[in-house]
């Protein structure tokens, strides 16, 4: 069986105006199941760009990136969001909860675009709320949460699909330290208690703690690759640096 | 499907509910215009049913026949003034012309009526008995000539209403009353319903008709005898009509020994031909209708079409998540296009409220008769439709194409 994440001399050139902008430059990369990874690096080291592709909202311009073993290079636009949409879950920095639009039906969202019934789709999103503590508080909209309770709404949605890959980035960036550590908490639990893999895009030292693998991103190549913790069972590929 | 289409209707009408001042000020454009096209379509409607009712008055399938005019030293008279046209003239038409069902006559002048102590001047028809039935009269009281009537020239008459309320009393009733009509006495036999004024506005039942014969020995003292002020004549079809009356011109030109470089001594006038009149007005009135109802629809689009790209731009983010957890372009389509139908149904629904509201107010404030045709209301709301339709692709198809990951950052 394959890796979950597979990247081969991965490039991405962006072109703006007439500079050449090389945002990742010949990156390998190879992620097991079950992993829990922090990604590190400046602005502008290319490590957005790194989850976005990761994250199927963006191709590579040169090289192959295998995702549960698909090739996600040569995807049009509606096949990377069916991918998206069935193996990947998302939480974002600034949370992108939909405004006026109550915890519950956030966590829905993805459902609503796999065409489940409406029963399914609230039973689903109504489980996955009360897995990152929010029982009770489906009918809530987003402005009457807490920054902290709006990440977990998030982290419920991207939850709700079971995706094989959670994305992170930033996760605690607008968050408070008590709420930070309560999100951590959760991805951690999810992580060791489900064997969900999660990647995680920071710059914080102390949220970095927080993962088994820390990969630290300079100008488009990975500059280091270390464990920071025992690796998990799953995971047999030697790591080269 | 049906769930994501549901679900995509209730999140637009939530949308649309959020931003109810401006929803309702994007919709004013749909409202505006498809509620004046109703209000005037029914007007329209209304006042063409109207004319069509006037133009029946005249009797079904008739064609009207008057003489030219006289032509003295080059001094030309008023129409039919000419006495060319005469009984065995309608006579010979009956007889020649198959699709002819029946050929009348008529001549009239105005006279005074006395009954009692009142009087009254008002046109005498002397009529053949054939003109009832080609002129579409009927009896409010007593019954038509006979041809008994006729052949005798029996002094009879039947009364139209403007006569009834200008010589009786109200209730008192005109049959077997005489009354006389130039010294000479008439005993009423008949009193004709009423059929209004005719398209030309003239009163219809300002009328008195006698027997042709009685008029022309013992009332109007003719120099040319037979000779008639009109000739009617009827078909079966209404198609038949010009035909029929190319056929009534040839064999009159020939009974006149017209020459052929000579005009006609007659004018024929068939139905159809007052008909054409008010169906160019109409047609007229329709065009303006049409006119207003593009010019209004096409704001009211572009009104629809603004305010949803305002909306896209607004909601980039949001667009942004959707992608992100897994819409497909043709959801983000949807729900643009959806939101956009939404607008201009909901628009069209009101406008075709206002537009039978305010035809049902002019009314009872105008008294105009109007018509509210339930296929202008079906038309109407299949247009707001397809405006909602047309001005939402658009916006809809830039959300569509918005890049995820550019949507995600915008601030």
């Amino acid at each position: 069986m394959s890796s979950l994440i597979e990247c081969e001399d991965v490039w991405k050139v962006y072109r703006v105006g007439d500079v050449e902008v090389q945002a990742l430059r010949g990156l390998s990369l190879t992620i097991e199941r079950g992993e829990f990874v922090a990604i590190m690096g400046s602005s502008g080291s290319g490590k957005s760009t790194l989850m976005n592709m990761l994250g199927c909202l963006d191709q590579p311009t040169k090289g192959c990136y295998r995702l549960n073993g698909i090739e996600v290079g040569g995807l049009r636009p509606d096949e990377l969001a069916g991918i998206r949409n069935q193996q990947i879950g998302f939480v974002f920095q600034s949370f992108n909860l939909i405004p006026r639009t109550s915890a519950l039906e956030n966590a829905q969202l993805p459902l609503f675009y796999r065409g489940l019934s409406l029963k399914d789709q609230r039973a689903q999103a109504a489980a996955a709320l009360g897995r990152v503590g929010l029982h009770g508080r489906e009918d809530h909209y987003p402005t009457q949460l807490s920054g902290g309770q709006q990440q977990r709404v998030a982290i419920a949605r991207a939850l709700v699909t079971s995706p094989s890959l959670l994305l992170a980035d930033e996760p605690t960036g607008n968050l408070d330290s008590q709420s930070s550590r309560e999100i951590m908490g959760i991805l951690e639990a999810l992580n060791r208690d489900e064997g969900i893999t999660i990647i995680l895009v920071t710059h914080e030292v102390d949220v970095a703690a927080y993962t088994a693998r820390e990969i630290v991103i300079h100008d488009g190549q990975i500059r280091s690759d270390r464990w920071t913790k025992a690796r998990p069972p799953s995971s047999q590929v030697e790591v080269e640096i | 499907m049906a769930a994501f289409v549901w679900l995509t209707i209730m999140t637009a009408l939530r949308i649309l509910g959020r931003n109810r001042l401006r929803a309702g000020l994007t919709m004013l454009g749909i409202v505006i215009g498809v509620g004046a096209v109703i209000a005037m379509v029914s007007i329209g409607e209304g006042a063409k049913r109207a004319v069509q009712a006037q133009i029946a008055t005249m009797g079904t399938n008739v064609i009207i026949i008057f003489p030219g005019v006289t032509s003295a030293s080059g001094v030309r008279g008023s129409q039919g003034s000419a006495v060319t046209l005469t009984v065995s003239d309608a006579l010979e038409l009956r007889k020649r012309i198959p699709l002819l069902t029946d050929t009348g006559w008529s001549r009239r002048d105005v006279m005074q009526i006395v009954y009692g102590n009142k009087n009254w001047n008002g046109p005498i028809n002397g009529i053949s008995p054939s003109y009832l039935t080609i002129r579409d009269w009927s009896f409010t009281s007593g019954g038509p000539f006979t041809q008994t009537d006729l052949d005798s020239a029996a002094r009879v008459a039947l009364l139209g209403q403007t006569i009834v309320e200008n010589l009786f009393e109200p209730g008192e009733e005109p049959v077997g009353a005489v009354i006389r009509i130039k010294s000479v006495p008439f005993r009423v036999i008949g009193v004709l319903a009423p059929k209004g004024q005719s398209s030309q506005g003239s009163d219809q039942d300002d009328v008195i008709l006698i027997p042709f014969s009685t008029a022309e020995r013992k009332v109007f003292g003719t120099s040319f005898i037979g000779s008639v002020g009109a000739m009617f004549g009827s078909t079966d079809q209404v198609e038949d009509l010009p035909q029929a009356a190319e056929q009534i011109r040839e064999v009159l030109r020939a009974r006149h020994r017209l020459q052929t470089e000579q005009n006609d001594d007659f004018t024929i006038r068939t139905q159809v031909d007052i008909g054409k009149v008010q169906e160019g007005t109409s047609e007229t009135l329709t065009m303006m209708l049409f006119a207003i109802a593009s010019v209004s629809l096409l704001v009211g689009g572009i009104g629809i079409m603004n305010i949803l790209l305002v909306s896209v731009t607004e909601r980039t983010r949001e667009i942004g998540v959707r992608m992100a957890v897994g819409a497909k372009r043709h959801h983000i389509m949807m729900q643009f296009l959806i939101e956009a139908m939404t607008l201009s149904l909901v628009g069209g629904v009101l406008g075709i409220a206002l537009g039978i509201a305010g035809a049902n107010l002019t009314t009872v404030i105008a008294g105009w008769p109007t018509i509210i045709s339930g296929d202008v209301i079906v038309i109407a709301f299949f247009f707001s439709l397809v405006v909602g339709l047309f001005f939402g692709l658009y916006p809809a198809n830039k959300a569509a194409r918005l890049n995820p990951i550019e949507a995600l950052r915008y601030e």
